[in-house]
């Protein structure tokens, strides 16, 4: 950070509506794929456009435990929806990778082709728990960790595609019925790692910078002073969203719970209800479970080896020569549940939910995380403990 | 090609990635029973073969070209380099792919991976290993370790069962430990033919012929679910630490490097952490199903 930006870092100014034409032209021009929320398959998905007109503007949604809906809202909104099934995730660990293309030559593994190079992407209009998420999965994929905890070489894409994005963050103003940031402190405000952030009001935005690389770009947009009377509207539609956040999980002490009821019997209670379809990860910001498998092109010989996002709730997720590990549903739902409020933080050292409150929306049933961990950790008994721990403590201290 | 830098133990040799696999000839394969075999296998770079390192309960990702990998432990000596063998259960497509390919085929290798047997700390205990069926395969390195340096442990006992004698893997290997007195190894098995003349029964009716200095004595065992349990528990009730009884657990492993998700035991990456835990490392889910 040089000593002539640093003051502006973190300041606040305000952007007229009709600049994010300006914006989004000016970050094409840059070289930039251009990421944002646009209406498909009747939903808020995030994909490339090259014109503003493009986004999700004046569209609102309703979501509920297994319900999305998308509603006419204000015309003048560009973000008053909130995050649809896709996240930026897809951009750093695409559902379906090539690793590379070999050709088999006696005894030599002849490489023909490798991953190619990921495009420059600036994302506008992700917010602040898909920027948590995000750090999430720099700390998987082996980055932005001390050496202590680096688990392997890191993910090369990824560490490309994160290294050269640009991330124009918008602040929640209006929450999802399925939302829980606020319990998992990512939101709906973002504090940090954006280059921009925008709240949106009627006329404009309340835009801050957060690198040189988002003064600089602001510096050729039409930013003009805040003024208090639009500073204050902006804080205060940004305190009014934590206050309406749908949904709500008291952390405190949940992991902890959670580790001694491997035998709690809501387990088998939720198992009752989940179908085991696996939508939850599919539409999870920091599931990273993969799968890499061969395909082969008959006439060259040559062998592809590609990723896939693969789930938990799959059979061969675990399988073994005995048989898969969680054959049961109540295993597997335990299993992601544990994952991601409890065995994630001795993992990564971070929680591996962000309260996106997507699992919730995409569950065809409408299964609820914050009800579930809630069960659980307000029905405590001794019966929910089975662990080898008592085991040892009776014979072996 | 490079291999990683590692503090505590041997690291992969990691191209692309990691995923580039090393190509490796397969030299000898040895018939162990009906569908099991141990493949010799030599890397084919020579600068790679002669610097590989690894040990005892560690593991390779076998690569059939085409087809796919399968999470393999090493099964020979680590202080003899160069060939290094695979005890294989030709069950899957992968394995039935290797199979096929046979000897003088070419496979694909990754590896080593995970945290084997805690070799470092055998001084001056008494070393109980328990194996059933191919459990013995990530046991053999370790048995080889401990007669290469048999004046640093006390009392060696190696306790083997398998369903029937023509199941037993490594069977002339086991005659000769049996009978050298080197270390007391003792071989039963569920069902007996004609000749066969030592035990009958499960390994772990073995485990109460076994007199436990608790003080002193490191357990190690490798089997199916039911065997772990059964050795953890015995030896638990006889006071030795949860932190010397150590288990080889088996997961369904894709990366190797605790990246895919596919292998986690509880909060554990069995292919990192792994894939020897102390049973106190796991005490908290191991009497759970599923974990």
């Amino acid at each position: 950070m040089s000593d002539t930006t640093a003051p502006l870092i973190h300041k606040q100014s305000f952007l007229p509506k009709d600049a994010m034409n300006a914006l989004v032209r000016r970050l094409v021009d840059e070289g930039y794929t251009v990421i944002g929320p646009q209406v498909h398959d009747g939903a808020i998905m995030m994909r490339p456009l090259t014109t503003a007109d493009e986004l999700a503007k004046g569209v609102c949604d309703e979501q509920d435990g297994g319900r999305y809906r998308l509603t006419d809202g204000d015309s003048e909104m560009y973000f008053d929806n909130v995050v649809g099934p896709d996240s930026p995730k897809r951009y750093f660990f695409p559902p379906q990778q090539k690793l590379f293309t070999l050709t088999i030559k006696g005894e030599r593994f002849q490489v023909d082709d490798t991953t190619p190079k990921p495009p420059k992407y600036a994302f506008i209009g992700i917010r602040a728990c898909e920027l948590a998420a995000i750090k999430i999965q720099d700390r998987v994929f082996g980055i932005d960790v001390d050496q202590q905890t680096f688990r392997c070489e890191s993910d090369q894409y990824y560490r490309r595609a994160r290294q050269n994005a640009l991330f124009i963050v918008v602040n929640c103003t209006r929450p999802a019925g399925t939302c829980f940031c606020v319990s998992m402190e990512t939101g709906p405000e973002a504090i940090d790692s954006f280059d921009l952030s925008l709240t949106e009001l009627r006329e404009g935005f309340i835009v801050r910078t957060g690198t040189e690389k988002g003064v600089a770009l602001l510096g050729q947009l039409p930013a003009r002073e805040a003024t208090s009377a639009e500073l204050e509207l902006a804080s205060m539609k940004l305190r009014r969203a934590r206050d309406q956040m749908g949904r709500r999980l008291d952390t405190r002490g949940l992991k902890e719970a959670l580790d001694k009821s491997m035998e709690h019997p809501r387990w088998d209670e939720v198992a009752d209800r989940c179908l085991s379809c696996a939508n939850c990860t599919m539409v999870c910001p920091t599931c990273f479970c993969s799968t890499v498998s061969d395909t082969n092109d008959l006439a060259t010989g040559q062998v592809t080896r590609t990723r896939f996002w693969e789930s938990c709730f799959t059979h061969q997720f675990s399988y073994t020569t005995t048989g898969p590990v969680r054959s049961t549903i109540r295993g597997r739902y335990r299993h992601w549940l544990c994952h991601k409020l409890a065995t994630w933080w001795d993992q990564f050292d971070t929680s591996g939910c962000v309260g996106c409150g997507r699992c919730i929306t995409w569950c065809p049933v409408g299964i609820d995380l914050t009800e579930e961990a809630t069960a659980i950790r307000e029905q405590q008994t001794e019966a929910s403990d089975r662990s080898g721990r008592g085991f040892v403590d009776e014979w072996a201290e | 090609m490079t291999q990683l830098g590692s503090t505590d133990r041997p690291a992969p040799f990691c191209g692309l990635d990691t995923w580039l696999p090393l190509p490796a000839r397969i030299t000898r394969v040895d018939q162990e029973n009906f569908n099991t075999r141990t493949f010799h296998v030599q890397i084919v770079d020579d600068a790679v073969r002669s610097s590989y390192r690894w040990l005892p309960g560690q593991f390779n990702m076998l690569y059939a070209p085409g087809i796919g990998e399968a999470a393999i432990s090493i099964s020979s000596d680590c202080e003899q380099g160069g060939v290094l063998e695979h005890t294989i259960r030709v069950v899957g497509s992968v394995t039935r792919a290797i199979d096929r390919l046979g000897e003088g085929g070419v496979i694909g290798l990754r590896g080593p991976f995970g945290r084997g047997w805690p070799v470092d700390q055998i001084d001056g205990h008494d070393v109980v290993m328990v194996a059933g069926g191919i459990g013995l395969a990530p046991i053999r390195p370790l048995v080889y370790w401990v007669l290469r340096h048999r004046e640093r442990c006390h009392r060696v006992i190696l306790l083997y069962g398998c369903r029937t004698p023509d199941d037993q893997v490594y069977a002339d290997e086991l005659k000769a430990w049996e009978s050298d007195g080197v270390i007391d190894a003792l071989v039963t098995v569920d069902n007996a033919a004609q000749d066969w003349v030592g035990p009958v029964g499960v390994v772990t009716n073995l485990l109460r012929r076994v007199r436990v200095n608790a003080e002193r004595t490191m357990v190690m065992a490798c089997g199916p679910k039911m065997l772990n349990r059964a050795a953890a528990w015995n030896f638990l009730q006889l006071h030795v630490p949860a932190s010397r009884v150590f288990l080889s657990l088996e997961r369904n492993m894709n990366c190797g490097f605790g990246r895919c998700g596919h292998c986690q035991y509880g909060s554990k990456f069995v292919c990192t952490d792994g894939p020897v835990f102390a049973f106190s490392e796991i005490a908290d889910i191991f009497a759970s199903e599923e974990a």
